[in-house]
This record gives C-alpha cells, structure tokens and sequence, in this order.
C-alpha cells in the first residue's frame, strides 16, 4: 500500500506551518472567509525564501492541524477575494420563543441550542425568566404576573432589554452565531420590540410558537419542571401547582398567537400538541431550514437510549488502533453479557444499531434479534496509523502525535478524520435516534464519544477525553432539560483503551513524556 | 444463562459488508442493511389540488429524489390512464362535475391506477407509489385511504395549495401547452380551455382540513413553498419527504458542475489521491474564470471539496468559495493512487468485481458509489435550497450529482461521461433538467474507463485492462 507522508509534504510547501486551531470549520453554513482567516499564515520572514507570487500561480498550503489546503499569500497580497463582502456573510440569528408557560418553550430552547452547538454552530440561551430571578432575588406569587401590575411588568421589561442586550454582547464580542430568546413573548408588542431590535443590528429572527391545549401535557410539565424551580423552593407541591395554574391565566389575558394574516411576513414554525402539527412560515435560510427539520425530529415520549462499544476486540488487546479485527475470547463473552442485560431490560421494541465493522456486528449477533448496520458510526478512520500502536505513531509521526494532543478535537489523521468530522458524519445518526423511542447503539470508542457530547451537552475540548470504557453500557434517558446517565459495567474483563492528554503536548517533546498516558497492552 | 457460539462473519466480496455465516462457510440472509426508511409498509404519496398546481412537478421531484437516495418508487400519473383510456381530448367538458360519463371514466382510471400501485409496491419490489392526481374530493381520498388500509400502505398527502395568477399562468405556459391533450391546439385556445378545466375542479374542491383531517398525514404546500402545514409525520420516510418538499423551490437558476483541472496523477493514470494541478490544470482554472465571467451569474456560489486539486482551481477564480468534505473523490482504499494496471495486477479479483457491479462495489477500506450517494445527500438537499451554484468536485462524485439531475439509474450512474475540462450548465425546465456541456478547450486525459465485456474473476489482464484510458 503507498502511502504518502502527508506531514511531509504539507513541510514542503508551507512556511511557516500554521498552528492554529481556531475553529476553522469548513461546514457547509460555514461563513467562506472563516475558512481562509483562521488558517492564514503569518506573514513572515519567510517570504524571501519562497519565489514570488504571480498572480497566475496557485500556490496552496495545508493546514498541519486539520489537513485543510489554504492559499498561500505573501505578506504583500491583501485578501485576495471580497473585499467588497462584508465580514459575516451569513447573518447572526435570533430565535424567538413565543407561548403560555408550560409550553416547553425552555425544553425546546435548551435541546435545540445543545444540538446546535453540537453540529458547531455556537448557540446560547437567554432565559428571561432568570434575569427576573435575578432582579426580583425572591418571588412571592402569581400576582407578580397579573397584566396590570405596573410595577412588574417595568421590571419584566427591564429584564427582556438587558436580555437582549446580552444578546448583542454575545453576536458581537461572544462569536456567537444563534441566540435563542427564551421568554413568553405573547404579545404583538413584545414581538415588535424584538423584531426592531434585531433588524436594526442586523439580525436574522426566526419565531417558535408552541401552542398545546391539552391539560394531561401541562400538568406533566409543571410537575417535571416547574416544581423544582427556584420560584417554588418553599412551597407544597399542591400550592405550587395552584399559582403556577393562576400565573398561566395572567398571561392568557393578553396572549395574541403568531397570526396567519398579520405575521405572514415573519419566519416562524408553530408547534401544536407537542408536534402532531406544524405550520411553517417563510425559511429564510439553511440554519432555520435545519432547526424546522430537528424540531419536527423531536419528540417527548419517554424511551432510552443505551450506548455501548463493541465486546474487546484483538486488535485492542495489543494495543492498535483502527482496523477491523473480530472480538477477542473477552469480547464474545461480553457479547452474551450484553445480551442477557437487553434482555432483563424488559424492553418492547427495542432497535439494535452497529456500524460496518466487524467487531460491533459479532457483537450485535450475540443478541439474537435484528440490528440495522449504519456506515456512518465506523470507528473514527485513522488514515495513515490505522492498525498501529500508540508507541508507533509516538516513531513515526512525532508530531503528528503531537498535534492531535495540542487540538484532539479539530486534529485530522493524514488521509484520515477528525472528531469535528466524525460529528458532521454523525449527525443523521442523531437525527435518527430522536426519531425513535428505544434503541441501543453498539459501536465504537471515538464514535460513543460523539453521541455522548450530544446529549450530555459536552464541549469540544471535552469529547474527544469523554471515557467510553469498553464492556460498560450507558444507559440515557431524557428527564427534565437534560439526560439521566446510567452507568453499568457488564462485570467482563477488559483492556482499557483510554489515553488521556498527557502534560507535554510540544511538538519536541521526549517520546516518553508522548507516552506517558498510553495505557497497558500486551 | 445461555451461551451463544461465537459467531462466525463473512464478508461480503462486493459490498464489503461483514454478516453471519452459517455453518457451512455460506451467508445467512442477512440481517439489515441501514437503508433509508426500514418501515416495514409501503407508503402511499397521494397529490391533492386544483389543476397547475405543480403537482405532477413535485411528484416526478420526489420521485427522482427518493430513487437517487435509494428508495424504489415510481409514479403513477392518473391523468396519463385517462388518456390512454379516451385516446382524444376533445374540450374541458369532460371535466365538468355534472358530465356523468366523464366521472365514470375518470373513477376507472383511478382505480387502474390503484390496482397498479398495488402491483408496484407489493409484487414489484416497490417502497413508495406516489399516486399523481387532483383528488381534490373528501370522496376520492377515502377510497385512496381504504385501499391503502385493505393493502397495508402508510399514506401521506401532499397538498399545494396556490391562489398566485402569475404562477398558475406561468405552470400552464411551461408545460401543459405540451401536453398530448393540446397537441391540435394554438397557445390562446389551449390557454382558455384549461382555465375552463380548473373551473370545472374548484367548486367540488375540499382542501384538507384542519379539523376534519386531523388524523390524517400531510404536508399542505401553500404558495410555493412560503407556508407549509404539516400534521402527523408518522415515520422517517416521510419526514424525509417533508424536509426535501421544503428545501425545494422553483426560482430559476442554474447548477454549474465540472470537475478540478486536470492533476499530476491523472496523467501517470493514478486515481485517487491528493495531487495538484498540472500546467494544463491550471489552464484550465483560467479558462473556468473567463467562462464564469462571461455567464455573468447573479450571486454565483462556489463549492469544492477538501481537495489540493478541486481548491487549486477555485483559486484561480478570485472569489470566496466554500470547502465541502462531503465532495471529496471516492475513496479507493487500498487501491488510492494506483493504475489501473496495477489494480489489475495485485487485486484481480477486486477489479473484476468492480466490473460486475460498479454501483455497489466498495473497495477494500474503501467506499463504493452507494456509500457516495449517501454522503452526498446534504450537499444535494443544500443546492436544491440554493440559487446559482458551480459545483468543483471530481468524477465518482460528479458521476452521483449529475445521476440526481439527470434521474439516471443506479446502472448509468457509474459510467456517466464526466471528462475533465468540461462544465456542464444544468437548468431546470419542465419536469426536468436541461443539460448544455461547455468544453473549455483545454486538452486533458481522458480518465473515462467504461465497462469492459469479459467481467469474469479468471478473466486475462488483456480483457481486464481493455478498456482502460491511455496515459502517460
């Protein structure tokens, strides 16, 4: 098999190598010019060196990190494109809740921004009823909120414009890209406050009504949600449920729903009952095209969802990396285990998911029932150190090696993936698993990782060090805002696969400190 | 506690994919495949609305939509049984409510319609059956639905609902003055018997209601996309359907695809990997700046891969582009950056494989033109959102977008003729999509392989490499 040293290469052309690992993302709602800014070399001393440009000649350089090929500009070129294009082609976006209480405004806020942020588009909450908390420090009881207490409702606007002008700080000086506006947002009016707002900074808004009538639901909601909320810390359940009913009645006073006729040029969805319906209203562009789709993905009845790697493999016994070896004697072993434990779960249609390797489908046949193979959870591809042991790459791709302990998130093997690849790869595996109810997800250490972060909300310099033990089931089930994590070893030996950032992540380093965190192998 | 064997796994030669095997060495039938859509039934598409409403566009859209991501559907236009069945059209009479012969014959041709959707999705191998009518009557929809019922379908309606003169003129304009009804006809008479046709429709029209179709599933399509209702996405196959319906639209623009200048492994014959451009290469970039500048293109985006080769030609154009990793070249595994000859040479039977089934072939570490279509799918659905747009990419992948455009089969797909140097401007017309190749004339290698005849594992070197393109 050639193989080519990338590194190598990437060493001819550039100089001085770029180390940046800023985010860089070339995703399709990628703004062009983030692509070509964070991986522009500095200008340097260098450029007496390399021959000088003609305009005529395209000289590229790649980005050590991520593998991304750049244009190599001298010093003395200015940006070569768009100068006439403003720095964000792609505007910020403000999504706008709009609904009574209990509506699941917060719900939806919360889980739409984890999920954006987790497929890198940076998104934050502003939840206007924690600014309240926070300007009133002690809530008494519903009449705070009756429409004509005047004193509170100068508070409650107060709080939405320091809200908003949060919002700003976060577009501006926060790199955010979408600000999610959690508040009730009844009225025309507030609307039009909002709106006024944002067209005169500049921002896109995108409406989500939620609108449920069903009593059965609401009540739900204010015993998962409301009855632990800092508004109620001192009350008897019956009691908080009483004002919470009569705060709903305030606000239902003055509630106009988006209208059809009046609003028709307003981007909005509305959902009705927990989305047996939906009305979409003019998407403007991909990222409100995505939120309308993950919004009608989504759902509320209760399932789990039980992630687990394959049984230990023969290639994990001696340490390598990649590959597509079967299952050691250990692994066939935990295979049986896992599927006596599905079994115990007592589980209706339960659905079986593996990757295309062979590991995960020996494991999944230890079951005994049907599982789908989906290519997109394949193990992380390695590129050139497929198959080898850490103590290899540590020989052969020292900085390689280094490299990815510097940026393990944003790090590409030459001719190989990177975790920020692996999510974008991934991402209509998590589409998918919102659509259904119970299903166990058989695949791989990187891959787990990634399904993890989503929905246990860790960050990108969190995933790639998550531990995915092998031989250990998680079990995930959706409560509240967030996700209940249980954890269950299936009592079968294993190696451990886990290497942690060692201290010395320099370029230089002594191969011992690169090793440092390598775990035992035979 | 039971202990299940061990299970032994084979691999699948051609797909690569690992499944149980028996005892005996051979494969069980195997498991699942992740395929778009595991649902067990049949769906049922079901159009509804008044005449040039675009009905029949969205259902020939979807229909080529589903098929290129792998769903076998077919549409089944009821409009086309009711001419078959009457060979003349004379006037809109037919259509008026009160002509009791007319119902008559346009009921039978729906049912012959249905009878052969039943036939398409239970004998033929069929998933989805998208039944292209007016069904405009609460009536008509409940005989779909019972039906759908008796056979186990899932049904979803598709609704488009448009008040637009404009849009409705222009729909009638671009492709019912073709139809075979108005073959005799000038522009003016065809024009105002149609008028007429969609008046005959509209006072029997029931739109889906909110309240009286509460249960039913649907995606109402209101003025061409700006609103959409959507009630009870029952399963992925249809939220599927409804995303696609909502990132489609109709405002003229056109799709530019050609593939980087040529690159240093292209003429050593090498396929796959990760070279620059060679002088002619770059010739070529400059040619596709001219070519682009004349075309004068509104707000032209620009795609590449992640490439050396594909960003290499961007360059030359001067303008912001965006890189796709999704468009980068097939991956060829353990044959990257091989000749053919050499394939040949050390993978004999891996090559012939290929030549056997070129679509589902994956090479060894590897992917195949099924797994492309797949990784390709966003970067469809993002140009189908898209206005003007030049696709820079490569040939497998280029192959697959130009199999969507075209709704060419899986069977065509893998030799589609992508030659270097070559854009091909694709607008959408009618129902479909007209192509015009530009050849920059810039010369290059031909990388075009075609199918050679003897495709036989024991077949000689000379057979294998007969239709293999000269290089240096």
């Amino acid at each position: 098999m050639m193989m080519m040293n990338r590194a190598a290469v990437a060493q001819d052309v550039a100089e001085p190598q770029q180390r940046d690992a800023g985010t860089g993302r070339t995703a399709r709602f990628q703004r062009p010019h983030d692509i070509l800014t964070p991986h522009r070399p500095t200008p340097s001393h260098t450029s007496a060196v390399l021959p000088a440009m003609s305009k005529n000649e395209t000289q590229l350089t790649q980005n050590p990190l991520q593998k991304i090929w750049v244009p190599w500009m001298n010093s003395k070129l200015s940006r070569r494109r768009g100068s006439s294009v403003p720095q964000f082609t792609n505007s910020p976006t403000m999504i706008v809740m709009v609904g009574l209480p209990a509506r699941g405004k917060t719900y939806i806020s919360k889980k739409l921004t984890r999920y954006l942020n987790w497929i890198g588009v940076p998104t934050r909450v502003f939840n206007v009823g924690q600014y309240r908390r926070d300007a009133t420090r002690i809530y008494n009881n519903y009449e705070f909120f009756s429409a004509d207490n005047e004193e509170a409702m100068k508070i409650r606007k107060a709080c939405a414009i320091t809200a908003l002008q949060d919002v700003c700080a976060y577009f501006t000086r926060g790199q955010g890209q979408v600000a999610v506006f959690d508040a009730t947002n009844t009225t025309s009016e507030r609307r039009e406050l909002i709106l006024s707002f944002a067209q005169g900074n500049g921002y896109k808004v995108f409406f989500v009504e939620s609108i449920c009538d069903d009593p059965e639901i609401i009540a739900e909601n204010i015993k998962q949600v409301k009855l632990s909320s800092p508004d109620y810390v001192d009350c008897d359940k019956e009691e908080a449920v009483t004002d919470f009913l009569k705060r709903i009645e305030c606000y239902k006073v003055n509630y106009v729903p988006l209208d059809d006729d009046k609003d028709r040029n307003l981007s909005y969805i509305k959902i009705f009952n927990v989305g047996s319906r939906y009305l979409v209203n003019r998407v403007q562009d991909h990222i409100q095209s995505r939120i309308v789709y993950y919004l009608m993905n989504i759902h509320v009845t209760p399932r789990s969802i039980y992630l687990s790697r394959h049984g230990e493999s023969e290639l994990n016994v001696i340490g390598r990396i990649g590959g597509d070896s079967g299952l050691s004697p250990g692994g066939h072993k935990y295979a049986n285990a896992l599927g006596s434990y599905m079994r115990g779960q007592n589980i209706p249609d339960l659905k079986v998911w593996t990757s295309h390797m062979k590991r995960t489908i020996q494991t999944a046949e230890g079951l005994g029932v049907q599982y789908e193979q989906w290519k997109a959870l394949n193990e992380i591809d390695a590129g050139v150190c497929e198959e080898m042991m850490y103590e290899e790459i540590q020989q052969n791709y020292p900085e390689e090696f280094a490299l990815r302990d510097q940026d393990k998130y944003r790090y590409r093997y030459p001719k190989g993936e990177s975790y920020e690849d692996l999510v974008q790869r991934l991402e209509p595996v998590i589409m998918e698993l919102e659509r259904q109810e119970n299903v166990l997800v058989i695949c791989h250490q990187a891959v787990m990782r990634c399904l993890l972060a989503y929905f246990l909300d860790k960050s990108a310099d969190e995933l790639p060090y998550l531990k995915c033990p092998l031989h250990t089931v998680l079990k995930l089930t959706p409560v509240a805002y967030g996700c209940k994590v249980e954890s269950v070893f299936l009592h079968v030996e294993a190696v451990n696969t886990h290497r942690d950032k060692p201290e010395n992540v320099d370029i230089d380093r002594d191969p011992v400190e690169a090793l440092e965190t390598v775990p035992d192998h035979i | 506690m039971m202990e299940t064997f061990p299970c032994e796994l084979t691999q699948n030669p051609l797909r690569k994919i690992w499944m149980p095997c028996k005892k005996n060495g051979l494969p069980e039938k195997h498991i699942s495949q992740r395929r778009v859509c595991m649902t067990n039934c049949p769906t049922l598409i079901v159009t509804v609305g008044l005449p040039a409403r675009g009905k029949t566009y969205i259902s020939k859209k979807l229909t080529r939509y589903l098929n290129w991501i792998g769903v076998p559907t077919k549409e089944f236009n009821v409009g086309q049984y009711r001419r078959e069945c009457l060979k003349i059209y004379k006037s809109f009479e037919f259509f008026q409510p009160d002509n009791e012969e007319g119902l008559k014959v346009r009921r039978q041709c729906a049912l012959a319609a249905l009878k052969d959707v039943r036939q398409y999705l239970l004998l033929d191998g069929g998933q989805v059956a998208v039944f292209d009518a007016t069904n405009t009557t609460r009536e008509r929809r409940g005989t779909i639905t019972k039906f759908a019922e008796q056979n186990g379908f899932k049904v979803f309606f598709v609704e488009s609902v448009c008040e637009d003169q404009d849009v409705i003129a222009e729909n009638i304009v671009q492709v019912k003055l073709d139809s075979p009804d108005y073959i005799d006809c000038n522009t003016e008479e065809a024009i105002a018997d149609f008028m007429k046709r969609i008046k005959c429709y509209e006072s029997a029209y029931q739109p889906l209601d909110e309240i009286l179709d509460r249960n039913l599933s649907y995606i109402k399509i209101m003025d061409v996309g700006r609103r959409y209702l959507v009630n009870r996405v029952l399963d992925h196959i249809q939220s599927r359907i409804v995303y696609y319906l909502m990132n489609s639209h109709i405002s003229p623009r056109s799709i530019y695809l050609c593939r980087h200048g040529e690159s240093d492994l292209n003429i050593t014959g090498r396929i796959g990997g990760d070279a620059g451009l060679t002088a002619r290469g770059k010739e070529f970039a400059k040619c596709l700046l001219k070519f682009i500048h004349d075309q004068d293109i509104n707000d032209l985006k620009v795609w590449t891969s992640q490439m050396k080769r594909t960003i290499q030609t961007a360059e030359a154009l001067g303008v912001p582009y965006e890189q796709w990793k999704a468009l980068n070249e097939i991956d060829a595994g353990v044959c990257e950056e091989m000749m053919y000859e050499e394939i040949q040479e050390h993978y004999p039977l891996e090559f012939a494989l290929r030549d056997q089934d070129k679509y589902r072939y994956r090479y060894p570490k590897g992917e195949s033109y099924e797994d492309l279509v797949q990784r390709l799918e966003p970067v469809i659905m993002e140009l189908e959102r898209q206005g003007n747009v030049l696709v820079i990419c490569h040939q497998a992948v280029m192959r697959c977008l130009l199999a969507y455009f075209l709704d060419k089969s899986a069977d065509e797909l893998p030799y589609l003729e992508c030659p270097l140097h070559t854009v091909l401007k694709l607008t959408p017309v009618a129902y479909g999509c007209k192509v015009e190749p530009v050849c920059l004339s810039v010369e290059a290698v031909n990388t075009q392989r075609d199918r050679p005849e003897n495709v036989d594992v024991q077949r000689t070197t000379e057979d294998a490499l007969h239709t293999m393109p000269a290089h240096f």
